[in-house]
Parts: C-alpha cells; sequence; structure tokens
C-alpha cells in the first residue's frame, strides 16, 4: 500500500471513531519543495497528525487552517514560498514553493 | 472531501486498480475516476481525461490549468512491480531495499532450495521456469525485470520475455564477456540491436560495487535513475 493510501485510511478510521478530520496535500510546488505533489498531512480535532507536506517547516500553519476547515470553513488552497510573509514566518527554509489544499473529511 | 469517496477510492485500490482524485481547486468540487471512468462526480472534458492517463502514466500527481481554474490530479497507482530471476544472494539484498522502495517484488527460480520462504520472507516466489512465469506476470510499462542468475538456462527465457513486454527497465547480472554472448544469443532468438539495447548489462550503476547489498544498491540506483529521469 502507498503512503498515500495508508494516509486516506487512518482519515477514514478517525472519521469513524467520530472525530472530525481534515486532509492537507501538497497540490504544487516550485524549486527544491521537500515534499512532492500528492503528499498529504492528515490531522483530526484532538490534534492527533500523521504524514506530511514539508519537511516540518510549514506544518503549524497547516494544522492551524485544518482546525478552521474541520469546524466548517470551505476548503483552503494556501500558498507557501520564500515570496510569502506567512512563509517567511513560518519559514520554509527550502526556499522552494508550495501550495496546499486543506479540506475536511466530511 | 466526502467520506463516501475516500471509501470508493480505497476500494478501487483495494481491488487493483489504478485510480485518480480530482479536486477542483475553484470550486472545492471534487471526482473519482478509476481505470478512466468517472465513478464519481461529473463528466470531465476530454482534456482533464488525458491528463489523467499521462498523470498515471509518469506516475505523478499534478495540478493542471483548465478554463473551469486550476484542477489538482491526485494519482493512485498499484504499486511499481520488479521481477527478480534468480534467488540468490544479491536477490536477499536487493529484495527488501525494493520493497522499502515501495515495488511489489516477485523473485523467480525453479530450483529447489533458492526461492524459500526462510530466505525470501514477505515477498512472492515463484518456482516455475522463467519463461512461463514471466509470460504469466505480464511485464508493462510499470515493471522493471532483473535477472541474476548468470545461467542462460534460466536468463535468457526471462529476458527473451521481457523484451517481448513493456518493461521499462531490464536489466542482467553479468560481465561484458558474459553480456556480450548473451546478447548474441539473444540475436539468434530474433531480437534486433533496438530490443538488446533496452537491456542493461551488467545491469547497475558503476559505483565500484563490491559486496551483494552494494550491487542491490547499484541495480536499484540505475532503476530509479531510469524511472525518475525520463520525461
Amino acid at each position: 500500500m502507498s503512503e498515500a493510501e495508508r494516509l486516506l485510511h487512518q482519515a477514514l478510521a478517525w472519521k469513524r471513531e467520530g472525530r472530525k478530520v481534515a486532509i492537507a496535500t501538497v497540490v504544487t510546488t516550485w524549486g527544491s519543495s521537500p515534499r512532492p505533489v500528492g503528499s498529504m498531512l492528515v490531522v483530526d480535532d484532538t490534534g492527533r497528525m500523521v504524514g506530511s507536506v514539508s519537511g516540518g517547516c510549514i506544518e503549524g500553519a497547516v494544522v492551524k487552517e485544518a482546525r478552521a476547515v474541520m469546524d466548517g470553513a470551505p476548503p483552503r488552497l494556501l500558498d507557501f514560498g520564500v515570496t510569502n510573509e506567512q512563509a517567511w514566518e513560518v519559514g520554509l527554509a527550502c526556499g522552494g514553493k508550495v501550495q496546499v489544499w486543506v479540506e475536511a473529511l466530511t | 472531501m466526502k467520506l463516501a469517496l475516500a471509501e470508493r477510492l480505497l476500494a478501487a485500490r483495494e481491488a487493483g486498480r489504478p485510480a485518480c482524485l480530482v479536486r477542483f481547486l475553484r470550486t472545492g468540487e471534487e471526482a473519482l475516476v478509476v481505470g478512466g471512468d468517472t465513478i464519481v462526480g461529473a463528466d470531465l472534458p476530454d482534456a482533464v481525461l488525458d491528463a489523467i492517463r499521462e498523470a498515471h502514466r509518469r506516475d505523478r500527481s499534478t495540478t493542471i490549468e483548465t478554463e473551469a481554474g486550476p484542477v489538482f490530479l491526485q494519482v493512485f497507482n498499484p504499486p511499481l512491480r520488479l521481477v527478480v530471476v534468480g534467488a540468490v544472494h544479491i536477490a536477499q539484498a536487493l529484495v527488501p531495499m525494493a520493497s522499502l522502495t515501495g515495488y511489489a517484488v516477485t523473485v523467480i527460480d525453479p530450483r529447489r532450495g533458492f526461492a524459500t520462504a526462510e530466505r525470501f520472507p514477505n515477498v512472492t516466489l515463484v518456482d516455475a521456469w522463467p519463461d512461463e512465469a514471466m509470460e504469466a506476470l505480464a511485464p508493462d510499462e510499470r515493471t522493471a525485470v532483473v535477472t541474476l542468475t548468470h545461467d542462460p538456462k534460466l536468463d535468457d527465457p526471462a529476458l527473451d520475455v521481457a523484451l517481448r513486454s513493456r518493461a521499462f527497465y531490464i536489466g542482467a547480472l553479468g560481465s561484458k564477456r558474459t553480456h556480450a554472448a548473451r546478447l548474441e544469443r539473444l540475436s539468434a532468438m530474433g531480437h534486433g540491436p533496438e530490443a538488446l539495447a533496452r537491456i542493461h548489462g551488467p545491469a547497475g550503476l558503476d559505483i565500484g560495487a563490491v559486496s551483494p547489498a552494494e550491487i542491490a544498491i547499484s541495480i536499484l540506483a540505475q532503476i530509479t535513475a531510469v524511472l525518475r529521469r525520463e520525461g
């Protein structure tokens, strides 16, 4: 089973436990991004998470957005990169740019 | 993502089918395409279906620009396959490394005592003759084949089938002299120069590998280079 399939299985398992679940997925990359397109991070409302969308530098910001979509916000496309102020703050140290799609499992 | 869609996606994968999860990033709409058929969501434009086919072929998820804005295609392919002919010492190193890299590995060796579960735990073992075994496995464009026995009786029939397949990588272990003799035999079997040029022989990148594990690294590195550097 691929990593992405394992992560989706985990997302379904948490959902069936009655948790709120959000899925973040890398949808585009430029330059030296640490994780390829299709990489996923699965988060639940107790703070558990599996997978990754970067080398660890943007996960914090992504989890914050994940909580918002879990609470009913529409799916969001997040931009991270050296030209982006937020990215500078969260420190995408690799110098790459990524876009991450964050959605709830509903 | 709808729960039902995720369930159908995983069910398709458990049935061994390639699947593509489609997200319209402007609207949040989603669709699921399994084996080329849209089983969840509205019918997709031909341009999107073409891009899905290409994404499956390259084993690469991607976002494409369409009239409806950016569309993310997330590819869920069956694993790449590696067919190893010869349950030899190098295979014992190559098989776990290839599994870790994500390959579904099959080891073929008809010789008694070679392809045993003690020597190769958690891998598909086939003790049929290589030509028969290879015909049954039907290598496709997501399959790599490597022969390790040095024995023409075993390697040649496997290479014969591999050359008539669309396997993305064909490698044969053996010295340059062994390989030259092998090419002559395969040529006599009717394979032309273009077909024979598909064989990486001796298999593996030239990294000065000595031990079985090092040779396995060189072979897996070469397979990776062929897979990732093309296109």
